[in-house]
């Protein structure tokens, strides 16, 4: 939530006001379901916390900022395409060369560790947050790179309200995204991950090659943070992609534990529900900052994950964990 | 039972803090040598008691405090806690509100050090017991995101409770280092400026490190002690098999609740000592980085064990400075001749418009010595985890039985 949503909406009243901070909270709420998604999709298959989560949208959405404004490739080389193909091209381009740093830490870091305990796994990610984001942040520099897309900060009108362009986009992609995951679930390679998931032993005895399985897992993770953090640095969200890109994912963990740790569908639901609670507690509270504190908005992710776990430990659709003696 | 240092022949021979000679000939000769460390007296060791490097060593001796308080949680519960800042930034915050000085805009009430340092610790065990029910509801992994969301609602609060921190960015002062018995003028002892003690003139950096050296000294005590007693092999039982444990009889709920309540206090009053070294502090300062740091320390130097929690933060603590040395060396060098030259040059980028890795301006291309550091941290983590799990504790034993069978291989 920035100060561009903020500012919008001075002078909305009634159900405008709260269309349109839903709306606003929907796109968001993509955002955070993307996150989400690329997370328990890597949790699942590998049995991985993921923290470098938050480098790799940070990687994503600086290669996107160069691909498409410093090098213009692969724009230069069609130049009389419409510009959404051209920055959408950029994109895509990114996005592939993250889910390749994806690979990269999975076999660098992730691949020794296997049979290690989980704690010492995830441990090993925060290393790896921390090498790739100072990289990324070095590379980005001070100040806010613009990504250079096309939508800038145009609107369009739905149900009455002007919503950023940039936040049906969003949703858009995300909603693509979320369908070509659905597909590949039913594809032979997608069965073959959900057996990895279910039972790592027995879908190497069925003959999966489980190490292949986890750089799967990996690259379509790192794609999913990568298009997640191509969106989240644009428009009105913020000015661009800069240092503070990659905590864009410490609030969607409050999303992936909401939804339960090792559910798809709850990342996608926990997304949502975080994004939307958060854009709409943020609105109505906008009076109260003498109360509440400035920025009050990024924290509400927070205070919804703990007043959650003390209800349901294991989020909403979470496997409960049963232990044995 | 000369010759056989290793056969006990009774529990409590087996559970001393210093089993064997050695080491308790090594404790000793440490603790001299760290002691006099500000006298300059070793040769060799002289450059280690100057001022620059006692307030590293310093340094180091606080983040022991927070680090063992950590291992208490992480290491010896089991516990996995990524919201250590969020604790110490609760200690140094109740430690200024009792001893900082009050102003038009911030509160303060300037009590002396032996009521701030320990308050420090109580209210920060206090808040780690408020946390608990929560904490303790949740398992393993769910654990660390519940941790983590405790530093981001701190940092929102510390930010935003502008008469206790100072605000966004502005931060406050910190009662110094001074032992006083009530508010009067001149302190009875004094940390913070240089002065004879028993006739021998220390800079400030000597009297601060030797404090530090000393609550160092005590809460290691505290946490050995810890370690070896009923609380702490009931933390072991939970941390090997919680289920196991609550057969035999051990309260989980009331043992972790106490072992966040212990480590909270650790932390906190490390919290407090940090702030007071460093004089001021900006509240967006107790963040996850701080806590990452902290993880590094007990994981770099081996978790669950008391020395290698001391390894750990002396290495973690003394290596961004090696660093900062090594990047200066490698500029200087640059402008000398030959193939190390080139090296060098490769190596380091002196300013704009200069290849380098590693950048000694802001500006220009490279990492800063800062990143340079954060990059440090995050691959000796990696480094440690994947080749070293049990840190530097683990390649200490490896020498050790090395030698101790030399010259058979085992």
């Amino acid at each position: 939530m920035t100060p561009g949503v903020v500012l919008a909406q001075f002078g909305m009243e009634g159900t405008d006001k709260f269309v349109f901070a839903l709306l606003n909270g929907i796109g968001l709420g993509a955002i955070y379901a993307l996150l989400a998604l690329g997370f328990v999709i890597i949790f699942k298959a590998t049995q991985v916390v993921n923290f470098a989560h938050g480098a790799l949208a940070a990687v994503g959405a600086f290669l996107a900022a160069a691909f498409a404004t410093i090098y213009r490739f692969p724009g230069r080389l069609i130049p009389d395409s419409p510009e959404w193909v051209q920055w959408g091209l950029s994109a895509l381009f990114a996005v592939a060369a993250a889910s390749v740093v994806g690979l990269i830490v999975e076999r660098l870091f992730i691949r020794p560790m296997i049979g290690e305990p989980l704690f010492s796994v995830a441990i090993i990610t925060v290393g790896a947050d921390i090498v790739i984001r100072t990289i990324t942040d070095d590379f980005i520099g001070q100040g806010a790179r613009t990504m250079g897309d096309p939508w800038g900060i145009t609107v369009s009108n739905i149900f009455g309200v002007n919503i950023n362009t940039t936040q049906i986009v969003t949703v858009g992609v995300a909603v693509v995204c979320f369908g070509l995951i659905a597909l590949f679930f039913r594809s032979r390679m997608g069965v073959a991950m959900r057996a990895t998931a279910f039972d790592q032993e027995a879908a190497q005895a069925q003959g999966i090659d489980v190490g292949k399985i986890f750089a799967i897992s990996w690259a379509i993770g790192a794609a999913l943070a990568a298009v997640a953090g191509i969106f989240a640095s644009m428009a009105p969200r913020s000015a661009g992609v800069s240092n503070t890109t990659a905590f864009v994912v410490f609030r969607a963990f409050p999303a992936i534990i909401i939804g339960g740790l090792d559910s798809v569908l709850g990342a996608v639901v926990g997304g949502f529900l975080v994004g939307i609670a958060e854009v709409v507690i943020t609105t109505y509270t906008a009076g109260y900052a003498n109360i509440l504190g400035v920025g009050f908005g990024g924290i509400v992710p927070y205070l919804l994950m703990l007043g959650f776990l003390l209800v349901r430990p294991y989020g909403l659709f979470g496997t409960e964990e049963i232990r044995r003696v | 039972m000369r010759g056989r240092p290793l056969l006990f022949t009774s529990y409590e021979a087996d559970q001393a803090m210093l089993p064997t000679t050695t080491k308790k000939v090594m404790l000793v000769l440490a603790l001299v040598v760290a002691i006099t460390l500000p006298l300059q007296l070793i040769p060799g060791l002289r450059w280690l008691g100057s001022g620059l490097w006692l307030s590293v060593l310093a340094q180091a001796c606080i983040f022991t405090i927070a680090a063992l308080g950590l291992n208490i949680l992480t290491g010896i519960a089991g516990q996995v806690s990524l919201g250590h800042a969020f604790f110490m930034g609760v200690g140094a915050y109740a430690a200024v509100i009792l001893g900082g000085t009050e102003t038009s805009i911030l509160v303060g009430y300037g009590l002396p050090m032996w009521i701030w340092l320990p308050a420090a610790g109580i209210v920060a065990a206090a808040v780690g017991l408020l946390i608990a029910p929560t904490a303790v509801r949740v398992r393993g992994l769910y654990l660390a995101f519940v941790t983590i969301g405790l530093v981001f609602v701190g940092d929102h609060i510390f930010r935003n409770a502008r008469s206790i921190s100072g605000g966004f960015g502005l931060g406050r002062e910190w009662p110094k280092l001074e032992f006083r018995l009530w508010k009067e003028e001149t302190p009875l002892v004094d940390f913070s400026s240089a002065g004879p003690w028993l006739g021998i003139e220390l800079t400030r950096q000597a009297k601060q490190f030797l404090f530090l050296l000393f609550l160092m000294v005590i809460f290691t005590l505290i946490h050995k002690n810890l370690a070896r007693s009923r609380v702490g092999r009931a933390f072991a039982a939970i941390r090997d098999r919680d289920v196991a444990a609550e057969v035999m009889g051990v309260d989980e709920v009331r043992y972790k609740a106490l072992a966040f309540a212990l480590s909270s206090f650790f932390a906190g009053v490390s919290g407090a000592l940090l702030a007071s070294f460093f004089g001021s502090r900006v509240p967006e300062a107790w963040d996850l980085l701080l806590s990452v740091q902290v993880i590094a320390i007990i994981l770099i130097g081996g978790a669950g064990t008391t020395a290698g929690v001391l390894f750990g933060s002396f290495f973690v603590v003394t290596v961004p400075r090696m660093v900062e040395n090594l990047t200066a060396w490698l500029a200087a060098a640059t402008r000398g001749e030959g193939i190390g030259a080139s090296v060098a040059n490769f190596i380091v980028s002196t300013g704009p418009g200069d290849f380098g890795l590693v950048g000694t301006s802001a500006i220009g291309p490279g990492l800063s010595v800062f990143q340079l550091n954060l990059v440090l941290y995050g691959a000796l983590i990696i480094i440690f985890l994947i080749f070293e799990p049990l840190g530097l504790f683990g390649i200490w034993l490896r020498i050790r039985n090395y030698w101790k069978g030399w010259p058979f291989t085992y």
